[in-house]
């Protein structure tokens, strides 16, 4: 577990571009695609967009696969799933601990309706 | 920039929900992700005042978490700085703010949860954090089964 600072903090850096998101939407919902059809929806130039790649690489988002001239780029989106799971213990944290707030602060309540009677 | 909502509602005034959140006693009774016990409870709650809860999880683990109170509104919101001791869970600071509304059944409580990962959301902050996650999660992730989705923003 000591890398997993660093790698949520791959993640969290390489989900912090817009751009890579678009990236990342896109592989999402095709199953690969290669670099310059990646780089069609973008107004930026090919050296750019493999910089973009190589974060996304970087941090595991995406794997590339080259076939001939064709390099073929596809969604890894296991560490996408360990940030949410980071996310996830915040969530339970507070979802747990206001569920037993909700309970004392009832019962609270009862005890003090109960005095004024 | 990332952070995390909750809203309950709670059939209790205000003022008894304030002071379950923003006493040492009160924190005692429900601080923590499970049924461990909370070990120590201190809240000076006032602006510049500290807080600081340890508790211990079912799995044996010990953890700490502490702040500083920035707004203390008696009894309609409270806002703190939060950081867990050692760093393990999150190494940098975030924020806590609790807002209680008056409402017919009792109170309506939001939590948010804010600044998480705050130094790692700081170096990409060109590129916004608003609903970045909650878009991914929708994209990417299929519903883990007895786990609420995130209410992540």
């Amino acid at each position: 577990m000591a890398n997993y600072q660093d790698r949520l903090d791959r993640t969290f850096g390489a989900l912090g571009d817009p751009t890579r998101r678009a990236m990342l939407a896109r592989l999402e919902r095709a199953d690969g695609a290669s670099v310059s059809e990646l780089a069609k929806p973008f107004s930026i130039k090919l050296p750019a967009v493999m910089k973009h790649l190589d974060v996304l690489a970087d941090a595991g988002l995406v794997t590339r696969s080259k076939s001939g001239r064709v390099v073929t780029v596809r969604l890894r989106p296991q560490p996408m799933r360990e940030a949410m799971e980071w996310l996830r213990h915040y969530e339970r944290f507070w979802s747990e601990s206001v569920d037993r707030l909700v309970g004392y602060a009832e019962s609270k309540e009862t005890e003090a309706r109960s005095k004024r009677r | 920039m990332m952070s995390l909502t909750l809203v309950r509602r709670i059939k209790a005034r205000p003022s008894i929900v304030f002071d379950a959140i923003t006493t040492a006693e009160g924190i005692a009774h429900w601080w923590g992700p499970d049924t461990g016990p909370v070990l120590v409870a201190e809240a000076d709650a006032r602006v510049g005042g500290r807080f600081r809860v340890r508790f211990r999880t079912l799995d044996g683990l010990e953890h700490e978490s502490s702040g500083e109170f920035l707004e203390v509104i008696r009894p309609e919101r409270v806002a703190m700085t939060w950081r867990w001791l050692g760093g393990v869970e999150d190494p940098g600071e975030s924020r806590l703010e609790i807002t209680l509304r008056s409402v017919s059944e009792g109170t309506e409580l939001t939590l948010i949860h804010s600044r998480l990962h705050d130094e790692v959301s700081r170096l990409s902050h060109e590129g916004g954090w608003a609903g970045a996650l909650d878009k991914l999660e929708r994209q990417f992730l299929q519903p883990a089964p007895k786990v609420r989705s995130p209410s992540a923003m």
